[in-house]
């Protein structure tokens, strides 16, 4: 019996794969799928998010089971997760800072592509399908925020609606369509959490097309080089699995401290309060992952100029790789826009101390500073860049300038250049 | 190298991302640090002035202050017995949820399945009882404010004359760390208000502290299994890290 | 002592099986820490610790007066209380146990006579039979009548006519005190 119990089930996996061949599949994409053999830990963040989406999703579904969408109900449905479901505070804590992980997760992974030109042909519709993941995160994080029914929860929620009252003649009817009523109220939750329980799965739909987009040329990598053969790659196991896996373990030790130790660090203290919608928290602000978008949206004194900015800062990613006009991939070989790159990131991060701050005095200057470079940095110094930038010369491939040791390699710059342009 | 540095850095400013919400300090002063038992990694709720601190809240801020989320049974958190949890409740008289065969709404003892009732059947009545002002819920508060424990400490302990030229509205008081310095709610503790049964001194500091303590029991229950299972994980988490580190290298040994 | 080519190929010998060692290792830490990842999420679902506190009820039996019968909800059914008249106790107790569809002599299911403590659910498909209210009909027993499919109860809640095949449920429960029961 023993002998032939192995024997049976590989049988069974066998009739399946030769209908279904999903392990055929597995034995490619992650046995012998081609990876550069330089990739640097930078390169960890893609499968860190995955894996959060996965979390999210399940950690989700369990507190779903035991929340009541209703705005009288929502916020002691969420007290009564935090005290009496058994595990309930480690669930609802674990969504909660998962979100926050989750977001920093794909904003390193998203500045990872920025640095090394990870959306230049031939991967530029990988990348579009990022910022459709992006955009999709946004949109249910926000919804998601507006589940417990705190006063942040409503308040957020009413002046992120009455944004799409800035457009002209259908605006106003268009809030209200969307609000289901005169003000944020029972049916605005309602069909919030049936569209935060809903969005996930369309993540994940993308995800995966966001996948086959990335198998169809393999990663880019720190030199920003094509692999011109099997010298300049690693199969993906063991080498990444074991990499990506030691990776989890350091972001796990991250995430269980916030969860554990610091669990409502990120959030606002606003959000225990029961919303009341006769009374404005003094300072609205919403999560640290949303506070560039804010801080662009508050710095223009036009209303709808502001809403056309603010989502226009996110827009403006899909143009990235036609943008950048530079033949060269990777800031390695690109001397001045690595710093015009960091820049991006101080940037950003003095959008976010905007957003988090009431706009008064410098706060209000700093922020109209940052939104008009963030603008520049698009639309200018990229497009730019490219043409006046003179790159270092390039490696000739993957595998001499990783076996040999140290770094920059005498190469013919124009050799390993993208083709094709 | 400049990379190197650069990347540490944005990846330590994103750890501290926020930091950057500097909440604007109005003029109100900075919140005096207190030592809370449940402060740190290994903090844990001092379960004799939590007792105290439910005292306190029993005979001075129940008067006006409800507190929802909590239902006598949790009260045995605290280390009351079954027997005293069961007294305490019986002790109130609570509306039960249905009505009786006439339809009319009774009262009956408190069971410890029952919510501990509030003062006040709904916030109207609560406000006309209170000048206008509304009574705060107290079983949130210490996670509903900025600094938390120290905040709820310092309001209590805040009370002071108002400074000259201060314009003081009528029928407010003044409080150090009240944003704006005026608060509806008179000063709610004075020394001896309330006698401790195990003897403890009730000075306004001292009955403070204690029912500061109650309240964040009552705020986060699971604050000690959270850092129990936490110490855990980490542990285990740091012995994952060093195992997976060393296999990586083990691995990766021949590729380059 | 060995010469080195054999420390050379002992050497890579135990790399390998240092190798084996760590992935066997980290194997089995991702295992445990997968599943013990995974035991909050079932445990969530195990009754919660507000059902839990209403899953006992305790009842003051001294206001019921003998003859009358009481109701009181239980993990969210009726327990029909009755404080049986000596009449009824004697008609439960004199009657033939192996003629019951489901024999029980009325000593099993209860604790103090004077008192019968009954989940009052039908056991054929679970209405509420009547008799618990004054002027309801109590069936030719005496006893209880689900007026759904013709049941009839005995003044021990046992079945004697009609579809249901088992007597009415006795639940968990125990003296307190001298007139305080605790169900559940």
């Amino acid at each position: 019996m023993a002998e032939t119990r192995p024997g049976a089930a590989s049988r069974i996996i066998r009739w399946i794969d030769h209908r279904l061949p999903f392990v055929a599949m597995l034995q490619h994409e992650l046995y012998e799928y081609p990876t550069p053999r330089n990739l640097s830990y930078w390169w960890n963040f893609g499968s860190l998010a995955g894996i959060m989406l996965v979390v999210m999703i399940v950690t989700g579904i369990v507190l779903a089971m035991q929340y009541t969408p209703h705005a009288d109900l929502a916020f002691d449905s969420v007290e009564r997760i935090m005290r009496d479901v058994d595990y309930g505070w480690m669930l609802r804590y674990a969504h909660m800072n998962g979100a926050s992980m989750f977001f920093a997760i794909v904003y390193i992974h998203l500045f990872r592509g920025l640095y090394y030109g990870s959306y230049k042909q031939p991967r530029e519709l990988l990348w579009i399908l990022g910022v459709i993941i992006l955009i999709l995160m946004i949109m249910t994080a926000f919804m998601g925020y507006v589940l417990p029914w705190g006063q942040m929860s409503y308040w957020a929620a009413t002046v992120i609606t009455n944004l799409f009252s800035a457009i002209p003649v259908v605006g106003q009817g268009i809030v209200t369509f969307l609000w289901g009523g005169f003000t944020v109220g029972n049916p605005t939750l309602n069909r919030f959490y049936a569209l935060h329980y809903l969005l996930p799965f369309v993540i994940l739909g993308v995800v995966l097309l966001h996948l086959i987009a990335l198998h169809r040329f393999g990663s880019n990598n720190p030199l920003g080089i094509d692999m011109k053969g099997p010298q300049d790659t690693l199969p993906f196991h063991p080498y990444f699995t074991i990499k990506d896996l030691f990776g989890l373990t350091v972001f796990l030790l991250v995430y269980a401290f916030f969860v554990f130790y610091a669990p409502n660090f990120l959030g606002s203290a606003d959000n225990y309060i029961p919303a009341n919608p006769m009374q404005t928290p003094n300072h609205i602000v919403p999560e640290w992952y949303l506070l560039p978008y804010y801080a662009i949206l508050r710095s223009v004194p036009n209303k709808l100029l502001g809403v056309i900015l603010a989502f226009g800062s996110i827009f403006l990613m899909f143009l990235v790789p036609w943008l950048d006009t530079s033949p060269v991939r990777s800031a390695r070989f690109r001397p001045i826009y690595k710093w015009v790159f960091w820049l991006l990131v101080i940037d950003v991060a003095a959008l976010a101390w905007v957003g988090a701050n009431p706009p008064e005095g410098l706060v209000v200057t700093v922020g109209q500073l940052a939104t008009f470079y963030y603008f520049v940095h698009f639309l200018i110094l990229l497009p730019l860049l490219g043409k006046i930038e003179r790159p270092r010369p390039l490696p000739l491939s993957i595998a001499t300038a990783v076996l040999q040791s140290g770094g920059a390699q005498i190469g013919r710059a124009g050799a390993s250049t993208i083709a094709n342009r | 190298m400049p990379n190197r540095i650069c990347s540490a850095a944005v990846l330590g400013l994103f750890l501290c991302a926020p930091i950057l919400n500097a909440r604007a300090a109005d003029e109100t002063p900075s919140l005096p640090q207190q030592e809370w038992s449940f402060d740190g990694v290994f903090g844990t709720y001092d379960r004799a002035s939590a007792q105290r601190g439910f005292q306190v809240y029993k005979e001075v801020c129940s008067a006006c202050h409800p507190v929802r989320h909590l239902y006598f049974r949790d009260l045995a958190d605290l280390g009351y017995s079954e027997d005293e949890v069961k007294a305490i409740a019986s002790s109130y008289q609570v509306t039960n949820e249905q009505p009786n065969d006439q339809g009319e709404m009774y009262q009956r003892p408190g069971r410890p399945s029952d919510r501990i009732p509030g003062p006040f059947p709904n916030d109207q009545a609560a406000r006309a009882a209170n000048n206008g002002a509304l009574p705060p819920d107290l079983s949130m508060i210490v996670k509903a404010r900025e600094g938390g424990p120290d905040y709820v400490y310092g309001i209590l302990t805040g009370y002071k004359e108002p400074p000259a030229g201060f314009n003081l509205l009528a029928g407010m008081q003044y409080n150090v760390y009240f944003p704006g310095h005026q608060i509806a709610m008179p000063p709610p503790l004075s020394d001896g208000a309330v006698t401790f049964a195990d003897g403890t001194p009730s000075t306004v500091p001292q009955m403070a502290h204690d029912v500061v303590t109650f309240l964040t029991w009552a705020a986060e229950p699971n604050l000690e299994p959270r850092h129990r299972t936490g110490f855990k994980v980490l542990l285990f988490l740091l012995v994952a890290v060093g195992v997976f580190y060393a296999a990586k290298r083990k691995i990766w040994a021949t590729a380059h | 002592m060995a010469n080195l080519a054999d420390q050379h190929v002992t050497g890579a010998h135990n790399g390998e099986t240092r190798r084996d060692f760590l992935i066997l290792t980290a194997t089995a830490i991702g295992g445990v820490g997968v599943a013990a990842a995974i035991w909050p999420f079932i445990g969530s679902l195990s009754p919660s610790r507000d059902t839990l506190a209403l899953s006992t009820t305790e009842v003051d039996l001294a206001p019921v007066q003998v003859g009358q019968r009481l109701t009181v909800a239980w993990r969210g059914k009726p327990v029909f209380i009755d404080h049986r008249t000596p009449e009824e106790i004697k008609a439960a107790q004199d009657v033939d146990v192996s003629s019951l569809r489901d024999p029980q002599p009325d000593s099993a299911r209860v604790k103090k006579p004077e008192w019968l403590v009954i989940v009052g659910v039908c056991t054929h498909l679970g209405c509420i039979p009547l008799g618990q209210k004054t002027g309801d009909d109590r069936g030719p027993f005496g006893g209880w009548f689900c007026p759904c499919h013709g049941s009839i109860y005995d003044t021990s809640g046992r079945i004697r006519q009609g579809p249901a095949p088992a007597n009415l449920v006795v639940p968990p429960y125990e003296y307190t005190g001298e007139t305080v029961i605790k169900i559940g």
